[in-house]
């Protein structure tokens, strides 16, 4: 069976139009057909009491090990504040040229930085991140250009310059290693 | 990016290789991982590595040792060591040892960010330096060496197998050569080519002045010797001293010449602190050396100490093939010093400066250019312009030596034997025209 659509797995609650605007962005930019999924993660076993945050390394290896195996992407959904043992957290994380990617609106929240709640920015902010990762996935690398999504983002506010789509060259480059996927049927 | 940035990560802890890998990786480096020190070093043996991120503390070596050992392999990576605990005596200890900073563990993803970068930005810019350096390099060559006869590739051929060496070199060839030229090609071929490369013309200087002139003064040495001077060998200090008309020296001169050369220390005039100075010598002259050791103007153990390797230069009129482009050089560099546009040489005048014997080599051709550019009309050299070309329609029946001869004495007369205002006159410099007085045995009476 070809592998022809990409998955997002809701791993908490998200609302209905947000998930639709998602699953929007993410036809628009990789002209796959998007199916979702809820999924009930044991987080707990992924919570790291001396950081108070989540391993996302553990999620990820748990996202692809419940992935359909005939979708091509998966992309996993949370509220949780995530990190790498390396970094204090993350916004999101991916298999660069792999199957899944995760992707986090906890650090993205307005008021985490002592300034007033804003939902329409936060889920602006969490559909970038998500696309992003998503892009990883693809094998896309990050973008010098500055309102490129694949453009690397540390702070929110970065996140804040850059629009929720490719530049021209990531775009070119993506449609090369679709090529390639479709090609070798990976 | 022209090459991918290469980033070693050397952690015992797989966690953090994998998160650092999937990190870098995304930024588009060349990214691979090493589980120990010992492993790490065994990469590097094989493989050259841009940024190495090593954890300090690893079972076995931790990463302090293994960046020492990183230096005695001569490879120069920028080394950024990390660690879980913070302690200060271990990241001055780092620092200390050369490296490039140090992280706690675990990082800002943005602090990496901005870490990585600016150790990128060191490599590039350390990249673009070198590549300046040998660019700068090759231009003093291009420049200024003209000519493709079989006779000064030969000298090139030397100049570079001599270069890299420290030994002393002699060059020999007549007046106007380009001997200096010769000089400053090996200097800047060489290791020492960041360091100067000091010139004296030693013919030009009395004994004392000379005596000065390289080895310094004390404050109060002499009659206006108001300040302390560093001498020609000091300044020469890493570099290469290019001494001229090194058959012009007087035998007392030879002596200290000698000493300093044996010991590479001297003492400034006037001093008594022993001073002491790594430099290369190149000499040069027009005379012959050996025969001056023969009748014994010259000493013998000093010319044994400086002819370690002899370039011969060819006169212009060995290597006649190198006028054309020689011409055309010249016309280049005085149009452009000129700010005028760019002309050409009548054939007929070509040909002339082709069958011209030219006893003033390449600097007597360069003059000629250049006066020819002066009075000429602007579009092209004609061979009216020239001064032979002149003769040539006068028909004159004096030889050249002769006119050259009556010219010079002439001039010198003119401005009552000034040699300064002579060689002005006559638009060569003053060692050129004791050369010439020298060579007609002009006398002031005369």
């Amino acid at each position: 069976m070809e592998k022809e659509y990409i998955t997002i797995i809701s791993g908490g609650h998200f609302e209905k139009n947000v998930l639709r605007v998602i699953s929007e962005d993410i036809i628009r930019e990789f002209h796959y057909p998007v199916i979702q999924q809820v999924y009930s993660f044991d987080l707990s076993c992924y919570y790291h009491p001396g950081r108070r945050q989540y391993d996302a390394n553990g999620i990820l290896k748990e996202v692809l090990e419940i992935s359909p195996p005939d979708s091509i992407k998966s992309i996993g959904l949370f509220r949780v504040d995530l990190f790498i043992p390396i970094l204090t957290y993350i916004f999101g994380q991916a298999f660069l040229d792999g199957n899944t990617g995760i992707a986090s609106l906890f650090r993205l929240k307005n008021e985490l930085y002592g300034l007033e709640q804003n939902n329409p920015l936060l889920i602006d902010r969490f559909r970038k991140v998500i696309i992003h990762e998503l892009g990883h996935t693809f094998g896309l690398i990050h973008c010098p250009y500055p309102n490129c999504v694949m453009r690397s983002s540390t702070y929110v506010e970065d996140l804040d310059q850059k629009k929720n789509c490719f530049c021209k060259n990531c775009r070119e480059e993506l449609n090369r290693k679709r090529g390639l996927e479709l090609m070798t049927g990976r | 990016m022209a090459k991918k940035i290469s980033i070693l990560i050397v952690d015992d802890e797989e966690s953090v290789r994998d998160s650092l890998y999937n990190w870098f990786i995304d930024d588009g480096y060349a990214v691979e991982c090493a589980e120990s020190a010992k492993k790490a070093l065994s990469m590097l043996e094989a493989k050259d590595f841009d940024i190495i991120l090593a954890d300090i503390k690893m079972p076995g070596m931790d990463g302090l040792e293994m960046h020492k050992r990183i230096k005695t392999l001569n490879k120069e990576p920028i080394f950024i060591v990390m660690t879980a605990f913070a302690s200060v005596d271990t990241a001055v200890q780092a620092l200390k040892n050369g490296a490039y900073d140090y992280v706690t563990k675990p990082f800002d993803p943005d602090d990496l960010s901005h870490l990585i970068r600016n150790a990128t930005t060191q490599i590039v810019l350390k990249a673009e330096n070198e590549h300046l350096k040998n660019k700068i390099s090759s231009l003093v060559d291009v420049e200024d060496l003209i000519g493709e006869s079989e006779a000064l590739s030969k000298v090139l051929k030397e100049v570079e197998s001599v270069a890299q060496s420290n030994s002393s070199v002699i060059i020999t060839g007549e007046s106007g050569t380009g001997k200096e030229l010769i000089a400053r090609a090996i200097h800047a071929n060489s290791s020492r080519k960041y360091f100067p490369l000091i010139s004296v013309h030693c013919g030009a200087l009395t004994e004392s002045l000379l005596e000065s002139e390289l080895f310094g003064h004390e404050k109060g040495a002499f009659t206006g010797a108001t300040f302390n001077r560093k001498g020609r060998f000091e300044m020469a200090d890493g570099g290469t001293i290019f001494l001229d008309e090194i058959a012009t020296i007087s035998p007392k001169m030879q002596i200290e010449l000698l000493r300093v050369l044996e010991s590479k220390t001297f003492v400034r005039v006037g001093g008594n602190k022993e001073i002491s100075s790594d430099f290369r010598v190149i000499c040069a002259t027009n005379r012959d050396l050996k025969s001056m050791v023969k009748n014994g103007t010259f000493r013998e153990d000093l010319y044994y100490r400086l002819n370690v390797v002899n370039i011969k230069i060819p006169p212009l009129r060995e290597r006649i093939e190198d006028i054309p482009r020689l011409v055309n050089h010249f016309i280049k560099k005085y149009c452009t010093s000129m700010s005028r546009d760019l002309i050409s040489i009548e054939p007929a005048a070509l040909k002339h400066l082709e069958e011209f014997e030219f006893p003033g080599n390449v600097r007597e051709l360069e003059n000629m250019i250049e006066r020819a550019i002066v009075i000429g009309n602007g579009k092209e050299i004609r061979l009216k312009d020239l001064p032979m070309g002149k003769e040539v329609a006068n028909s004159s029946i004096e030889s050249l030596d002769d006119l050259e001869k009556k010219h010079i004495s002439m001039i010198l007369n003119k401005y009552g034997w000034n040699i300064s205002r002579s060689a002005k006159a006559l638009n060569v410099d003053r060692v050129t025209l004791y050369n010439k007085i020298k060579k007609f045995d002009l006398k002031l009476d005369e």
